[in-house]
């Protein structure tokens, strides 16, 4: 129980400074946010002023009272105006793109864990094998940068060879809805961003198991359970993987804010509708309320993201559920 | 290595701390010592690239997109500039930067780290909240957000902000290590004798861990190395400086992959990828310094094939296989 | 006197092969454990006996290979004429193990699987071997828990949620559970405390008498060995110095290595004396020197000493089965002092 206390805490902590920082941020910037709004939309209305002003923070009222508006807004779901599509409320477009961002790059980075991890458990198994030797190559998938596979990628299967669409999430002209076309076109649109993001992120996740494994696979117990005459599948899986993989399960729930990092990256380069496409457009339109509540969603999500991989670890690992320690 | 070591010892000492070295060297694993000569290279390109540049890297001319020719040894872009000197002159901007980054983050992840595994108890709890909650903040929408409001976006800014986010990591296995020496009988011995705490922590656990710090570096150029391509390649950093990001940058707005221009996109990238690949070889290398487990399975002698070994393997038995 | 013998070792040589060359941890060595026998197996550590014990099951892994030799098993599931553990294909291997040949492992805290409850993992042994009802494999793993005198509830504990003792006592509890005819022991109750040593000791004992299988005992701690085992085989740098039954050396050990150990435990009793070591190291297995590789820390080595051939004959002591690989010196008890070098003992 302890220890679920002291994650709680860490997480309202965290999720604490992200709202705060949010809060700060535009405040702090050198050069006067609002004044910079309203030289690029001039036709916004006076309400509109006034309500940007308050929310980026030249408004009358000390700081406090200005962070008690913001957080009240911010518990009753009101995110602000969106600038660069006005009127639309901050909260609508975010509902329209997280979902886009959430199931393809969600299903993507499991797979690739799930995948990395078994080829690192067959990699560390079998030493000199051939996964093993793939090892170096798949470093150099590691170290590129992840737009640059991509880039390359989209221009052989999807521009040379046709196969695969090379931008946006569905076909032009076809309405979002659970219709067979839209739901078939969408999937065609996300296998390359998908693939992109598995090929990339295979290799962290397979060396890290292999390394892993390796060092338990020489661990006592796994000596005593071959010494048991237990099955191979037995020994490698429940022996062996199953205590290995709870260093990756862990790095895993670090990684998430990496992976969102990826996601932004891959939108752009897809040009694919999630919430790094909105991010971006945002940065290049200085759309400051659509930035900041985009920020504080993806900080909440990768938090929310990391409470559940915790979890994950506290069943995986009796260990972990007796000692208080965080890690 | 070499030059803090000649400082730190006396002349006369030094000789043998470079032998000492060169001993070093040749323990490396071959992984290490050919990360070691990629980025070698890459650091000599960085100083003297720009001088052996053989055209200014902003110069128009008038061969617009072209092929790689003897000319334009790497071709060149849509305005006619030559990609080969973009290359050579662009490498020192994103080196440094991303050396710099990873250095700063790295003397944060030791001061952070140390100071949270040493000092224990409430200290350790603060420290180590605040490096898991900059752990878990997403790295790259915090920094495009906060060089969107920078109106200045130019290389100091970057290099603060990246290392600002790219402390936690480090921080957080160097703390696991100082805690784990902390209750050694070396520093106890240290403690008793009456030295200083920063001195105990500088003299003392400092070395012992030098490994580790060296495996931290790495990482964090590695991370501002990919996130400062990655912010310039988004556009969001000083697009009139050259850097390989840039020059990406720049490649993707033209299109150049779709105008069949493959010279102007790939080059960068892929200088970007052997900094990257000559930094991941380094960390192997290091990894097995650390755990010689880990290293590739030795080429068995004389006469036998490389045969995979499982862990579950009976032990072999070969009569008359002595030597 | 003459039993059938459970398990045959002979000629056994096992070496590391490494990329500095071949460590010889074990050279030619030959044993022989008798049904309910409890065989002690003595030296310090690098001696090989552990390399010796884990080698015996294949359980070696790379670069450990074996080079000589032969272990042949004589056991209730051998094959007739006995199953020659050398030759055994994997699945065979698998068979053998635990079933037949079980080992009590040194460090209960790193030989248990961490993220497995008590039951678990003592009820998969029985799984891979035996295909019995669920109900009756608990009401197998209460009866060996039972045993070792460890509460029933225990059973769903975690390994980290349990004592030292009675770690240690989970791990007899599962080489004990598919009643095997030989249990391989290294150091069991060397990372406990004395007190609990003594009880683990005594349960074993006690086992041993109840269910009747036989031990092969790994320590450092001769004393120990004087207690429980009924035969001692003394091993220094991978070679056999001396094997006789207890009662025998204890009388007179026939080897100065043997010798030297036991002047260095105290024992309770008896006048008090000069506590002696050992002086100096092993030697290095890599490089194989001419002759006894005791001769650098035996009091007694000389010249011919390079000359010896290391194998094993009477020590001349009038016991039955008491052999020494020391052709120079004679057998003296523990607290006399030794015939002088030269004086040659009729072999």
């Amino acid at each position: 129980m302890r220890l679920f206390l002291r994650r709680a805490v860490f997480y309202l902590v965290a999720a604490w400074a992200a709202v705060t920082l949010n809060f700060l941020i535009p405040r702090a910037m050198p050069g006067n946010a609002v004044d910079a709004m309203m030289a690029k939309f001039p036709h916004l209305s006076p309400q509109a002023y006034q309500a940007l002003t308050a929310e980026l923070g030249s408004g009358r009222g000390s700081l406090w009272s200005q962070y008690g508006t913001y957080l009240s807004d911010l518990l009753h779901g009101n995110l602000g105006t969106d600038l660069s599509q006005y009127p639309a409320s901050v909260a609508s477009l975010l509902a329209q793109t997280i979902p886009w961002t959430l199931i393809l790059v969600g299903s993507a980075t499991v797979l690739s864990f799930l995948l990395g991890t078994l080829l690192g458990i067959a990699a560390a198994w079998r030493r000199g094998g051939r996964l093993d030797q793939m090892l170096v190559g798949l470093t150099f998938l590691q170290a590129a940068p992840y737009f640059f596979l991509a880039l390359i990628i989209v221009d052989v299967l999807s521009l040379r060879l046709g196969i695969f669409p090379s931008q946006q999430g569905y076909g032009n002209g076809l309405v979002p809805g659970w219709n067979g076309a839209f739901i078939s076109s969408a999937i065609d649109h996300s296998i390359l961003p998908a693939l992109t993001i598995v090929i990339t992120s295979l290799g962290g996740w397979m060396l890290g198991m292999r390394n892993v494994m390796i060092t338990t696979a020489s661990e006592d117990y796994v000596l005593a359970a071959l010494a048991k005459g237990l099955p191979k599948r037995r020994v490698v899986l429940t022996y062996a993987a199953r205590n290995a993989i709870l260093p990756n399960v862990s790095a895993f729930g670090m990684s998430l804010g990496f992976v969102v990092s990826g996601a932004l990256v891959m939108e752009v380069v897809f040009n694919y509708p999630g919430v790094g496409s909105l991010l971006y457009n945002s940065v290049t339109a200085d759309d400051y309320p659509m930035l900041q509540a985009i920020f504080l969603i993806i900080s909440l999500a990768v938090l929310a993201a990391n409470l559940l991989a915790d979890v994950a670890y506290a069943v995986l690992d009796p260990r972990s559920r007796a000692k208080g320690a965080l890690g | 290595m070499t030059a803090a070591a000649t400082t730190i010892t006396a002349s006369g000492r030094s000789a043998g701390r470079l032998a000492n070295l060169a001993g070093g060297w040749r323990a490396l694993p071959p992984r290490a010592k050919a990360g070691c000569v990629i980025l070698g290279i890459f650091v000599l390109v960085a100083l003297f690239g720009p001088y052996l540049a053989p055209d200014n890297p902003s110069a128009t001319s008038s061969a617009l997109l072209a092929a790689p020719s003897p000319r334009h040894l790497l071709g060149t872009t849509s305005t006619g500039q030559d990609v080969l000197s973009q290359i050579l002159a662009g490498t020192r901007s994103t080196v440094v930067i991303a050396l710099a980054a990873g250095a700063l983050a790295t003397v944060l992840a030791v001061v952070v780290g140390m100071a949270a595994g040493f000092l224990g108890g409430i200290w350790d709890e603060l420290l180590s909240l605040l490096s898991n909650v900059f752990l878990v903040l997403p790295a790259l929408p915090l920094l495009v957000v906060l060089l969107a409001y920078q109106s200045a976006r130019g290389d100091i800014g970057t290099i603060l902000v990246l290392s600002a986010l790219g402390w936690p990591w480090g921080a957080r296995i160097i703390r696991a290590q100082t805690l784990s020496l902390r209750h050694r009988d070396f520093v106890a011995a240290a403690r008793e004798t009456g030295e200083r705490t920063w001195r105990i922590l500088l003299t003392e656990l400092l070395p012992t861990e030098l490994n580790l710090v060296a495996a931290a570096f790495v990482g964090a150029v590695l991370y501002a190395l990919g996130a400062s391509v990655a912010l310039a390649f988004l556009g969001l950093t000083d697009t009139s400086q050259w850097s390989l990001g840039t020059m990406l940058y720049w490649a993707q707005t033209q299109n150049a992959l779709q105008l069949g221009a493959w010279w102007w996109f790939i080059p960068p990238g892929l200088a970007v990828a052997l900094i990257g690949v000559g930094l991941v070889l380094v960390n192997f290398g290091l990894d097995e310094l650390g755990n010689p487990r880990l290293r590739a399975v030795p080429v068995p002698r004389r006469g036998w094939r490389r045969q995979p070994s499982r862990p579950s393997d009976p032990t072999p038995v070969r009569r008359g296989g002595r030597s | 006197m003459s039993q059938r013998s459970l398990l045959e070792v002979s000629g056994l040589s096992i070496s590391y092969q490494t990329a500095s060359g071949d460590v010889h941890a074990v050279e030619d060595v030959g044993l022989r454990l008798a049904p309910g026998e409890i065989v002690g197996l003595a030296g310090e550590s690098g001696s090989g006996k552990s390399t010796l014990a884990y080698g015996i099951c294949r359980l070696l892994r790379a670069p450990a290979v074996i080079t000589a030799g032969s272990v042949t098993y004589h056991g209730r599931r051998a094959r007739d004429g006995g199953t020659e553990i050398l030759d055994c294909g994997e699945a065979e291997l698998r068979a053998l193990r635990w079933s037949e040949i079980a080992i009590v492992f040194q460090s209960a805290m790193s030989a248990l699987n961490p993220v497995l409850r008590v039951q678990e993992q003592i009820g998969d042994a029985m799984t891979a071997h035996l295909s019995l009802g669920r109900r009756e494999r608990r009401a197998r793993v209460e009866r060996v828990i039972d045993m070792v005198g460890i509460p029933r509830q225990r059973l769903r504990s975690y390994p980290h949620e349990l004592s030292g003792g009675m770690r240690q006592r989970v791990m007899i509890a599962m080489a004990l559970v598919l009643e095997p005819e030989i249990v391989i022991m290294d150091e069991p109750t060397t990372a406990l405390d004395v007190v609990v040593q003594r009880d683990i000791l005594a349960q074993i004992s006690r086992l041993k008498d109840e269910l009747g299988f036989a031990v092969l005992f790994i320590t450092h701690d001769m004393s120990v060995l004087m207690e429980m085992s009924d035969r001692i085989a003394v091993m220094y740098a991978g070679r056999l110095m001396e094997v006789g039954s207890s009662g025998a050396i204890r009388q007179a050990a026939a080897h100065p290595y043997t010798q030297g150990l036991l002047r260095s435990f105290p024992s309770l009793r008896g006048p008090r004396r000069e506590l002696a070591w050992i002086p100096g190291s092993p030697p290095d297995l890599r490089a194989r020197e001419p002759g006894c590789p005791f001769i650098p820390r035996c009091p007694h080595s000389a010249d011919a000493c390079r000359e010896v051939p290391m194998s094993l004959a009477a020590a001349g002591t009038g016991q039955p089965g008491h052999l020494t690989a020391c052709p120079v010196v004679a057998p003296s008890p523990p607290h006399g002092e030794p015939a002088a070098a030269g004086s040659e003992v009729a072999s």
